[in-house]
């Protein structure tokens, strides 16, 4: 009973990460349809600007909010500059685009700061919260930090102006545009506000998973697996499938497959509901018209 | 009379094909103007090249300002609302989201809350329909929201796509009633696009009738409306 | 891109170009012979793993420039197709030339039944999936349920094979004939379809599914064999490299592996057949040479650390996707015509 209670809180922190992951990925499949392949070495980079900042003696908090600031302006360089100009460009292209961006920063990670693998300190103190060895506070942190993200997320979207016009853009683009919405704009915003989160997800996952530059290609893999089982449109669900396949990657890990099929089974999982039910738990099927 | 918008040569293209051909239109500053034709003769076309939502060439003059290289988001800044053919209703959004989505442009908050009141005057039935999805109203409501959507924009002119189509004719008589009234209280110039002239004919002051891209007759509306031969020939009625 | 394939789809017979292109490949070796350097054997090598890549961005080639679906992860049934050549060789004493086959019929039913799932999903989500796919490949074969067979992480070591009846031929002269003999007939092998009516159904997939539907064409059909044909001639590339290098280990064959398949392809040319060989040639040289690259750029720039060939891949792939998608095959013919013009 322990050890499931265990599994379970293990199980609800990696989901917390998966669940950034999975929001990153679905703010930009909403606005613009694509998929970044790239998110997860994006957020891993960002998390490394925050190791150098901090070996630098910046106090944790300062680098915290200045990498998501860093990454959030990265982001949206990145659409103005190379994904803009190939919007019209085929489905290949833009794939191969990510993919590069892919190799580009896990390699720059790499020139920059080497493979070896590095400590990355969390702000949450060791303790056990229940004092029996159950939940840490580092899980309970980890968890926490992503609900707050999230909270602003969602008064910025449903309360504010800008959160609206992005919406709209998401949603209709040409609509929007009748409406004074400047849309590239706003798909531009969307990737720094994506870029922001994954880089959240980074830092909160690297104290317990160690720093480097390969540490974010499995987790975009339950990242995907979160945002499918969601639904890729829908950002609540997103975050709700996140949690789902966090928990279940951890029971099915310990109870079923043991450790070392995790990815296995997240492949089973994205093909999975890619074949059962594309739009997830929580979407809606939009119908493709000839 | 002063005009609000004069189009000269326009011509456009839907890739390779041409869909219209050197059009000269004049709209009037505060009137409504027509632009009547069957279906494929550009109708739609002339609005959203007006707009720069086609490729186009010629000259698109706003109040003496060229908005022929401007984007069509920057075109509607200028005080351009065009209510496309479709409604191009925000279907997941609530109907106060469509409206407050006009916010986003407004400098003047205080009038763009005042605008938000006058909006619900003019059309009750959104007002009781606030907090509904956008997407579960009717045809007529999504008429209605769609030009409501226009008012917030505070524009000096307003173009309108087909705002009959689909429509019973009671709800249509009511959105043309409203359309003078705006038109007249607001003093929102119109470009009205419309297949039903006969409809389009009792609001406008002038008339243009296009045929495959080309305009083929243009004139004041009272005499159209009274020229039988005219009419017989060019609006079949 | 549709008109670089039909270029020599009408013309009967490879061409003069082609003609000795694939004889001077031939030659090669011999020089061998007459020029007595040590470093000659590796040159060989290099030919080898040249042809071993040009095979797999020919089959990767056939179901994204050809068919339109897309794949990152050929690197999974490459390391089919190579663990199936190691475990036959090692358990089951069948000589290496004959492992060829089987591990084409093992991948092209791997590719298949991928191709099931994968009709389902288009575009990013095909991209998704195998992505996917590449991802959680070495992990599996990394497991302990299957390391009797596979040797887990440490792999198996394999009897690098000698030259038959004989011949006067170094070890790597004859496997750089074998790997020129399997190219050649896959190349003639996908050739010959894609100027059939089995390749005219590929491409009216790829331009337009919907219609080629309505044509008659069973769409699911072809995707899937298409799908399985790619995975095999890309398996029959990972058995080479598993005689050619007698080793194999799980991670050679990670994601890594996919993205140098798709670099090769785009820089040799979507839907250019001799764009294969460039993209082959061209991976080769990139590992061959990112270690001076890399000692180049530090010494330039300064740096702490190696520069790996990941950044200079992804740096030409989206140079590539800006100034040159139809990559150096679409590049020449650019020139070509232009030339024809002006003449």
């Amino acid at each position: 009973m322990e050890f499931f209670v265990q599994q379970i809180a293990s199980g609800m922190t990696s989901g917390a990460i998966y669940a950034c992951v999975a929001l990153g990925l679905v703010m930009i499949y909403v606005s613009t349809d694509h998929i970044n392949f790239a998110q997860g070495e994006m957020a891993m980079f960002a998390t490394y600007l925050a190791w150098a900042m901090i070996d630098a003696g910046v106090p944790y908090w300062v680098a915290f909010g200045s990498t998501i600031l860093v990454a959030f302006f990265s982001g949206l360089l990145i659409q103005r500059v190379i994904l803009k100009p190939l919007e019209t460009a085929p489905v290949l292209a833009l794939v191969v685009c990510f993919i590069a961006l892919l190799s580009i920063f896990n390699a720059l990670a790499g020139m920059i700061w080497s493979f070896t693998i590095k400590q990355f300190p969390s702000p949450f103190p060791r303790i056990d919260i229940f004092g029996n060895g159950l939940v840490s506070a580092q899980q309970i942190g980890v968890v926490a930090v992503t609900l707050v993200m999230l909270a602003i997320l969602t008064v910025f979207f449903r309360y504010t102006t800008l959160g609206l016009a992005m919406r709209a853009a998401a949603q209709n683009a040409t609509s929007a545009r009748l409406m004074g919405v400047r849309v590239s704009w706003m798909l531009a915003l969307g990737w720094g506000l994506a870029s922001g989160i994954g880089a959240i997800a980074g830092m909160l996952v690297a104290p317990i998973v160690f720093l480097d530059p390969n540490m974010m290609t499995g987790i975009l893999v339950y990242g995907f697996a979160g945002a499918l089982v969601g639904g890729i449109a829908n950002p609540l669900g997103a975050v709700a499938g996140g949690f789902i396949v966090g928990v279940l990657e951890n029971l099915v890990g310990s109870y079923i497959i043991g450790n070392e099929l995790k990815l296995s089974f997240a492949l089973i999982m994205v093909v999975g509901v890619l074949l059962l039910k594309p739009a997830g738990i929580f979407g809606r099927v939009i119908v493709r018209r000839v | 009379m002063e005009s609000i918008l004069e189009v000269k040569g326009l011509s456009a293209w839907y890739g390779q094909s041409r869909a219209l051909f050197d059009l000269d239109l004049t709209i009037a500053q505060g009137g409504v103007t027509a632009l009547l034709g069957a279906n494929g003769a550009g109708k739609t076309t002339s609005l959203r090249a007006i707009c720069n939502m086609v490729r186009r060439t010629g000259s698109t003059v706003m109040d003496g300002t060229d908005i022929g290289r401007r984007s069509t988001e920057d075109i509607v800044r200028m005080g351009v609302a065009h209510v496309p053919e479709g409604r191009g209703t925000f279907v997941a959004l609530t109907v106060e989201e469509n409206l407050r989505l006009a916010f986003h442009i407004r400098r003047d908050r205080k009038a763009a809350e005042r605008d938000m009141e006058k909006v619900f005057v003019y059309f009750p039935r959104l007002k009781e329909r606030i907090h509904q999805q956008a997407g579960t109203l009717s045809g007529g409501e999504q008429q209605m929201l769609a030009v409501a959507r226009a008012l917030m924009l505070a524009p000096r002119l307003m173009l309108l796509d087909e705002p009959s189509f689909g429509l019973a004719p009671l709800i249509v008589q009511e959105i043309f009633r409203i359309l003078r009234r705006i038109n007249e209280d607001e003093k929102v110039s119109m470009l009205i696009v419309e297949q039903n002239a006969a409809l389009a004919l009792e609001l406008a002051d002038h008339v243009y009738l296009l045929e495959t891209g080309k305009v083929v007759m243009s004139g004041p509306s009272a005499i159209v409306k009274d020229d039988e031969t005219l009419r017989k020939a060019y609006l079949g009625y | 891109m549709a008109a670089l394939a039909r270029s020599w789809a009408t013309k009967p017979g490879i061409g003069l170009v082609a003609s000795v292109f694939w004889i001077g490949l031939a030659a090669l070796p011999l020089i061998g012979s007459v020029w007595e350097s040590p470093s000659f054997d590796y040159y060989m090598f290099m030919g080898q793993s040249m042809l071993i890549y040009a095979i797999s961005v020919l089959g990767l080639n056939l179901l994204i420039g050809f068919n339109g679906q897309i794949s990152l992860g050929h690197s999974a049934f490459f390391a089919v197709g190579a663990y199936t050549a190691a475990i036959l060789m090692n358990f089951g004493g069948i000589p290496y030339w004959a492992t060829l086959p089987v591990a084409a019929v093992v991948c092209f039913g791997a590719g298949f039944l991928f191709g099931f799932p994968a009709l389902k999903l288009e575009g990013h989500y095909l991209a998704l999936a195998t992505f996917t796919l590449a991802i959680a490949v070495p992990q599996l074969l990394k497991h302990k349920s299957i390391a009797g067979w596979t040797g887990g992480v440490g792999g198996l070591l394999l009897d690098k094979p000698d030259p038959p009846f004989g011949l006067p031929l170094t070890a790597d002269q004859w496997l750089y004939y074998l790997c020129l003999a399997v190219a050649m007939v896959l190349f003639w092998i996908v050739f010959n379809m894609l100027r059939g009516r089995s390749g005219r159904a590929m491409m009216a997939i790829r331009d337009h599914a919907m219609a080629a539907g309505t044509m008659g064409i069973d769409t699911a059909l072809y995707k899937t064999a298409t799908f399985g044909i790619s995975a095999g001639i890309t398996g029959v590339a990972g058995a080479l490299s598993a005689i050619t290098i007698a080793y194999v280990a799980p991670d050679s064959f990670t994601l890594q592996l996919s993205i140098s398949f798709l670099v090769g392809l785009v820089v040799g040319g979507i839907a250019s057949l001799p764009g294969c060989m460039i993209g082959g040639a061209f991976i080769v040289l990139v590992q061959n040479s990112s270690q001076s690259i890399s000692d180049w750029m530090k010494d330039t720039f300064s740096l702490r650390y190696d520069v790996p060939a990941w950044a200079i891949y992804g740096t030409l792939l989206l140079l590539l996707m800006f100034f040159l998608p139809n990559g150096i095959a679409g590049g020449l013919a650019a020139i070509r015509s232009r030339l024809g013009r002006k003449s």
